[in-house]
């Protein structure tokens, strides 16, 4: 008898909870961005391009930049941070418990670590403490409430993101290769730069994009440790939502930053299937060679 | 000459617990093909790597051409390494692997171009010049670590078991071509391999290595024919040792006694005291093996009588086992110039006579692997250059 095919079957359960949890509310929030505010919150079915055409206002426009700067910024540091950090691990003789330790902070509450923070960098807190003690300041130094803050303390929940992709791409590099470039007259920071960063690339990328775009739609680090030049996109969306009630104008905003960050993890995918394609161009290439080595 | 002459003195290095290197000293000549032989673990490759610069030995210095390198990185060394896995770059196509280095030194491209050229011509590699490392085979690979290296015009070239991973054939064709390479540059080549036979037949000068010790330097032929101690002796070919007392001398003929053969005659100098316990080596070739006792033997012929307990017949030769009615046993090579119907004529359980000159025999030490004895010959050695 015939095997029958359930695999659409096996699927359908996980199909269903996207289509109920991701499709339609994303669905939703497209189509309130083609509607009209309503009076008293909410959005009126009638067609329109308002919300759309109030992107253009140069108090959104302004968040916007500030929004990408902040998350370039804070991926750069991420990035900047996470190498060093990945390489080490790599490089460490007791992998598994550098990488738990990497782990240990998801085990709390983002909210929790966002608090942590507070009572750090607080007038009250513990690094004010600690400065007035050695007698460094006598008045509190305002660490919080601004957009360094938002940038610290974004670095400090993304970096592990940024961590594990490239300790995985790091561990799997023959570190040969950089004995070889030393060898051949490298120094140490010529041999990473010209041997080490080629062939880890895609690690960079990953770890780039898994900090950049949940940077890029940041919501409650900037609410919590940022002040009033720290506002980003997230927090507009949030205000249109629960304080102006300007949905429409809200779901637009959502559309655009969901349509940014999808183009960028686009362009990765691509830009990894290119790869993916060459590799395996070159493996087909191998047997030929392989046959051709028989008369040497 | 081109190459550098390269001295390594009283080496020693460890890695936690476990020392790599036990004191070791070497003198290598210019333009030599020296070969660092030894079983994994022998500390071949670590010295290799303190002499390329990758490791920082504890104690004891490495110079090349008279001059201390010991301090110095890699990238500041005349030496060029050919790794074991190739450690090709990748990302790089064949060209970009070989002109590595010249572009670190910002070479002008035409001379650039000119310079992969030929180096690839020396290794046979013309036309691959676009292909990425992935695309090549093993063999191929391994020409390009060479010209890799080559291209930065080292003085010494140092090979980490270059050939382990090539299959058999190609392992016989890339070692002859290794050798031409070396007759072509010029250059001192430092090779590290755990093959007998292919130190055997390439190198200049052979060290034997074995437990972060050198136990015997010499060339190929000093290292087979009379090995120093029964480790070279057992690892350098195929050998037969016998263990007994010293029991009576005659000039250099000496004989020795032993429960499992009776009695043997070696030639020996002051190694063999009277009534010392010695052990004598006899390689297998150089037995001969038949069925009638062999007639006008001289006064320094050993001859043994044993039964054949197993024939190897492996083509151009066979091995037998046999076993002394004393109960040692014996290996012997027998080769076959002409081949007639009647062969082979020796058989499993035939009884047989062996013979061979004492002259063919040599006594050997108990290779010694001990801190104390590294000490000592490191400081021999040194005395001796003194």
């Amino acid at each position: 008898m015939r095997q029958r095919n359930y695999g659409p079957l096996y699927a359908a359960p996980q199909t269903a909870w996207l289509l109920l949890f991701f499709a339609a509310p994303l669905s939703i929030i497209v189509a309130y961005s083609f509607m009209q505010k309503d009076l008293y919150g909410g959005a009126k079915a009638v067609f329109s391009l308002e919300a759309y055409k109030s992107l253009a206002n140069p108090a959104i426009l302004k968040v916007a930049f500030r929004t990408l700067w902040v998350s370039l910024a804070a991926t750069a540091v991420t990035l900047l941070l996470a190498l060093p950090c990945g390489y080490s691990i790599a490089r460490s003789r007791n992998q598994p418990m550098r990488l738990f330790l990497i782990i240990v902070p998801f085990w709390t509450n983002f909210l929790v670590r966002c608090y942590a923070w507070i009572s750090i960098l607080g007038n009250e807190g513990f690094l004010n403490d600690f400065l007035r003690w050695i007698g460094l300041t006598k008045e509190p130094v305002q660490f919080l409430y601004n957009q360094w803050a938002v940038i610290l303390v974004l670095v400090y929940m993304y970096l592990p993101y940024a961590i594990l992709p490239l300790f995985s791409t790091i561990d799997k590099f023959d570190f040969t290769l950089l004995e070889a470039a030393r060898d051949l007259g490298a120094s140490k920071f010529r041999a990473i730069k010209l041997v080490l960063m080629p062939n880890i690339r895609s690690g960079i990328i990953t770890a780039v994009l898994f900090t950049f775009i949940p940077i890029f739609g940041a919501y409650a680090v900037p609410l919590l440790v940022g002040g009033k030049d720290s506002y980003m996109l997230g927090n507009i969306i949030a205000d249109q939502v629960t304080k102006t009630k300007n949905w429409p104008l809200a779901a637009s905003i959502s559309v655009t930053v969901t349509l940014i960050t999808a183009i960028a993890a686009m362009v990765y995918l691509a830009s990894e299937k290119r790869a993916e394609a060459a590799a395996e161009k070159e493996a087909a290439s191998i047997d030929n060679s392989e046959n051709a080595g028989g008369s040497l | 000459m081109i190459g550098s002459d390269v001295a390594v003195m009283a080496l020693r290095k460890s890695f936690g617990s476990f020392e790599a290197l036990k004191g070791v000293s070497l003198e290598i000549k210019k333009g030599e093909f020296f070969s660092l032989l030894g079983p994994s673990g022998c500390g071949k490759t670590t010295l290799l790597r303190s002499i390329a610069g990758f490791e920082e030995p504890d104690s004891g210095t490495v110079s090349i051409d008279g001059r201390d390198v010991s301090g110095l990185p890699p990238d500041k060394r005349r030496c060029n390494t050919v790794f074991q896995n190739y450690a090709l770059f990748p990302h790089l196509t064949v060209f970009e692997n070989v002109a590595f280095s010249l572009r670190l030194r910002h070479v002008p491209n035409r001379v650039v171009k000119d310079m992969v050229r030929q180096h690839l011509a020396l290794v046979q590699l013309e036309g691959q010049a676009e292909k990425k490392p992935s695309q090549l085979s093993g063999g191929q690979k391994q020409r390009v670590a060479i010209a890799r290296a080559l291209i930065n015009e080292p003085s010494v070239l140092l090979l980490d078991e270059p050939l382990s991973a090539l299959d058999a054939k190609l392992r016989q064709h890339m070692l002859l071509e290794l050798d031409a390479i070396h007759d072509k540059v010029g250059i001192t080549f430092i090779y590290v391999t755990h093959d007998q036979a292919e130190a055997l037949s390439v190198s200049d000068r052979i060290a034997v290595m074995e437990a972060g010790q050198v136990l015997q330097v010499g060339t190929p032929q000093d290292i087979y024919e009379n090995p120093k101690s029964d480790f070279v002796a057992r690892f350098i070919g195929d050998t037969n040792l016998f263990e007994g007392r010293v029991a009576s001398k005659n000039g250099q003929i000496t004989s020795v006694e032993g429960r499992d053969f009776g009695s043997l005659l070696v030639e020996a100098n002051g190694e063999a005291p009277l009534g010392a316990t010695v052990k004598v080596a006899v390689r297998p070739e150089k037995i001969r093996i038949g069925r009638e006792r062999p007639e006008g033997a001289g006064p320094e012929i050993n001859i043994l009588r044993g039964i054949v307990e197993e024939p190897i017949y492996s083509g151009f030769q066979t091995k037998y086992i046999v076993r002394t009615k004393e109960g040692a046993s014996i290996t012997v090579f027998r080769q076959h110039p002409q081949w007639s119907e009647g062969d082979p004529d020796i058989r499993w359980k035939d009884e047989v006579y062996l013979s061979w000159s004492a002259r063919d025999a040599v006594v050997v030490e108990n290779a010694v692997f001990s801190e104390q004895h590294s000490a000592e010959s490191a400081a021999a050695s040194a005395a001796g250059k003194a």
